[in-house]
């Protein structure tokens, strides 16, 4: 075992990949010499060689579509999109290619894809460095998304991506890069290696796709969120005083319906909550889940805690995020109601 | 020949440790390349895309054909611009690793490409820069108060702190909002010359995006917009050799030059040396021509190098010779212009030095005042519930509530 942030749970995947499966190969802006705008490749071009670990023009389109190609003559491309804000321009290959490629060809064509993107807000980045957005990918068919809480899902859940043969994209909160945020600005920042989940096992480990994580179990309330949020939910679980199961999605598709149905069941309360802006969110989705699951046992309405319907602006960020406060806000509405 | 296959990767010619190394650079003497009139035929003008533009020789001289041959006021006022900006970048930069600002972006050694380029264009044309423009709003008097209380997202921003710090605009006096996604602004400007075409008008755009940029797909729809309608637009690739860590070669700039990259489309392209203000004004000017008499658009690329990081989230010491600039082959724009100046019997070093005081104490005097409108510890602050206004021109249902909901919450 070893402590270690999420760059470094992500960069120790990468790294084991690279050397178990020869055809594994990485491409992105800045992810060669350098090792990444946040390092999460550090280190990776000199030991594999800059066949293995190219840099790439930039070209989001460019870097999505070639790598359906290295795929689908045999390699497995893991391509890092520098920001989940400018992966627009290769939306056309994920939406139109990536995602269809095994059903349009009746299962003769894949391409098995890892896209990995750092998303999410915290970092004073304004509207183009803190988007969330995984409910646009979500929405197509054919396409995993995932979206790790912590270093040690990081890096199984990166190692099952690598390893599936349809397309994965992998959401990184880089809000929590360095380590776990508690939704509160003002709080000190805390390392990785003072919370349990820091502690990543060097060897090769996988966490399987499609399943939740039950990350604090209780009888009151169920609260279902991922990335960063799950944190912020947390905290603001024990602020209230409420016993809470925390449902940390962590595969947002395919969703693992079980392990929520049980709790909601058992609970009989929910809140849903997510960094992204609201309309059409991922917890649209979830709060359709729990209802069409759970109405007979639910005993208030779903409440849901997002992002406000604008784009993230600079000055208002801890206004725009959804804190603790708004997190306590939800909690104590789901739990008042009658 | 190797009988396989194989891939090229591009490497950088100089690591950290590593001796800089220019000699990939084609350059040409001060003065040497023809300037072919504005008309001539795509066949008879394809050299200028391989060959340098410049006009200032190493002794400051000004030689040869594109001589733009301003007057000293002109190239006097060009330096203080180039000054002022240089002086900005320097307290905006300090301001930023003060923790007063949350992110800055220099243009060091990249001045001449704003201030030349700008200068040569009419009021009545349109800019479309990229985050390292910041001389353009400079040049199109943007206010460096209006430009601080942006970057302090104070309540005198002219976003309202909407944006991160650099994203400037000016509407007014012609200069886009900036986008953070880079090249998204090149297919905008080829549309605005569309239009002012069909409107009848005799104004022009000119763009610009990094050697880098050059490789997103709206680099190219712009260009081919550009060449199948005619559009009298600019647009610019300032090659300053580094894009974050990849060097121009990871855009495709090794065997040919970016400015060729529209010769396909039946768009000239002229090579410029990007640190020579006058041949960045001279070639400028020559675009500016063709586009306004009917002849189309012009592809530029600047030469230049990025002197300081990409931002100031970077450090540029991880990949590049930190002594690179000083051995880049083009010099520093300012000094050269200076030199010029001085040379030529119209400009002093003491002269210099005391205009650079007076830039420096101007720009500390707008810091002050900028900070009055707020900063980002103290007030006075934006109101929160503005953040919900212009998502639309008339807020939704929806986005009323929200905004009530998060009055509500913060208790006010
Ligand atoms: C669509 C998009 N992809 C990636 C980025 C991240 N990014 C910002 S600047 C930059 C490098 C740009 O280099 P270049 O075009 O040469 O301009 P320079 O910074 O050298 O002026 C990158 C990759 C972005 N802003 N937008
Ligand atoms: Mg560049």
């Amino acid at each position: 075992m070893a402590q270690m942030t999420m760059i470094q749970a992500i960069n120790s995947a990468l790294d084991i990949m690279l050397d178990i499966d020869p055809s594994v190969v990485i491409l992105g802006e800045d992810v060669g010499y350098f090792g990444g705008v946040f390092r999460c490749t550090e280190g990776l071009q000199k030991k594999y060689g800059d066949h293995r670990v190219i840099d790439a023009p930039i070209a989001e389109g460019g870097i999505i579509g070639t790598a359906i190609g290295l795929g689908v003559n045999g390699l497995r491309p893991v391509a890092e999109i520098q920001f989940a804000d400018y992966i627009y321009p290769g939306f056309d290959q994920v939406v139109s290619e990536l995602a269809r490629l095994r059903y349009r060809s009746d299962g003769t064509f894949y391409s098995p894809v890892t896209i990995r993107t750092p998303c999410g807000g915290g970092i004073r980045g304004g509207q183009t460095h803190s988007q969330s957005p995984e409910a646009i990918f979500t929405h197509i068919s054919g396409l995993i998304t995932v979206m790790p809480s912590n270093p040690f899902d990081a890096k199984g859940l990166l190692v099952s991506a690598i390893e599936s043969n349809d397309p994965v994209i992998f959401f990184e909160p880089k809000r929590i890069y360095n380590g776990p945020f508690d939704g509160d600005p003002n709080n000190p920042s805390v390392p990785w290696s003072s919370h349990p989940l820091g502690e990543v096992p060097e060897a090769y480990y996988n966490v399987p796709l499609g399943k939740a994580a039950l990350v604090e179990t209780g009888h009151e309330l169920t609260i279902i969120s991922y990335g960063t949020i799950v944190h912020v939910a947390q905290a603001a679980a024990k602020l209230a005083g409420v016993s809470a199961d925390i449902i940390d999605v962590r595969t947002l598709m395919p969703l693992d319906i079980d392990t929520i149905r049980q709790s909601v069941s058992k609970t009989g309360r929910c809140l849903v909550a997510h960094e992204a802006t609201r309309f059409c969110g991922y917890g649209a989705e979830l709060v359709a889940t729990v209802q069409e699951e759970c109405f007979w046992s639910l005993e208030a309405p779903i409440e849901r805690v997002t992002g406000w319907d604008t784009p993230y602006p600079h000055a208002f960020e801890w206004q725009y995020f959804p804190g603790q406060k708004r997190l306590l806000a939800g909690i104590r509405k789901v739990m008042e109601a009658k | 020949m190797s009988q396989k296959s194989r891939l090229h990767i591009p490497h950088a010619a100089a690591r950290p440790g590593e001796t800089p190394d220019f000699s990939y650079l084609a350059l040409s003497p001060a003065g040497a390349v023809a300037r072919p009139p504005v008309d001539s035929r795509m066949s008879d003008i394809e050299f200028l895309s391989n060959d340098l533009v410049r006009v200032l020789d190493e002794n400051h001289a000004a030689q040869g054909p594109w001589n733009p041959g301003l007057d000293s006021s002109t190239l006097l006022e060009a330096l203080r611009l180039m000054v002022l900006v240089r002086q900005y970048d320097d307290r905006m930069q300090r301001m930023q690793r003060q923790g007063k600002i949350t992110f800055y972006v220099q243009s060091l050694g990249e001045e001449a490409v704003s201030i030349g380029g700008g200068l040569a264009l009419r009021d009545s044309d349109m800019l479309f820069p990229a985050y390292r423009n910041q001389g353009l709003y400079i040049l199109r008097n943007t206010g460096l108060v209006e430009m601080m209380s942006h970057c302090l997202s104070n309540t005198n921003d002219f976003c309202r702190g909407r944006q991160m710090p650099v994203f400037y605009q000016n509407a007014k006096n012609r200069v886009f909002t900036i986008s953070g996604n880079l090249a998204t602004q090149y297919p905008q400007a080829v549309g605005w010359a569309m239009a002012a075409a069909i409107k009848g008008e005799d104004a022009i755009a000119a763009s610009w995006v990094g050697d880098g940029s050059t490789a997103e797909a709206d680099f190219h729809y712009a260009l081919t917009f550009a060449a199948v309608y005619q559009a009298p637009v600019i647009l610019n690739v300032v090659n300053n050799q580094w894009a974050i860590s990849t060097f121009q070669g990871v855009a495709g700039g090794e065997r040919r030059s970016f400015a060729a990259r529209g010769l396909g489309l039946g768009i000239p392209g002229v090579r410029v040396d990007g640190n020579d203000l006058l041949a960045v004004y001279a070639v400028t000017q020559w675009a500016a021509e063709r586009a306004r008499s009917g002849g189309g658009p012009t592809l530029i690329e600047l030469v230049t190098y990025r002197g300081g990081a990409h931002s100031t989230s970077d450090d540029p010491t991880r990949y590049r010779p930190k002594d690179e600039w000083a051995a880049f082959p083009l010099g520093d724009p300012l000094h050269r212009l200076k030199g010029h100046l001085v040379q030529a019997g119209s400009w002093s070093d003491e002269q210099h030095l005391a205009m650079e005081e007076q830039m420096k104490q101007y720009v500390l005097d707008c810091w002050k005042k900028a900070t009055t409108f707020g900063t980002m510890t103290e007030g006075p602050f934006l109101r929160v519930h503005e953040m919900f206004e212009d998502v639309f021109e008339h807020m939704p249902q929806h986005l009323q509530r929200q905004q009530a909901q998060l009055l509500e919450l913060e208790g006010i």
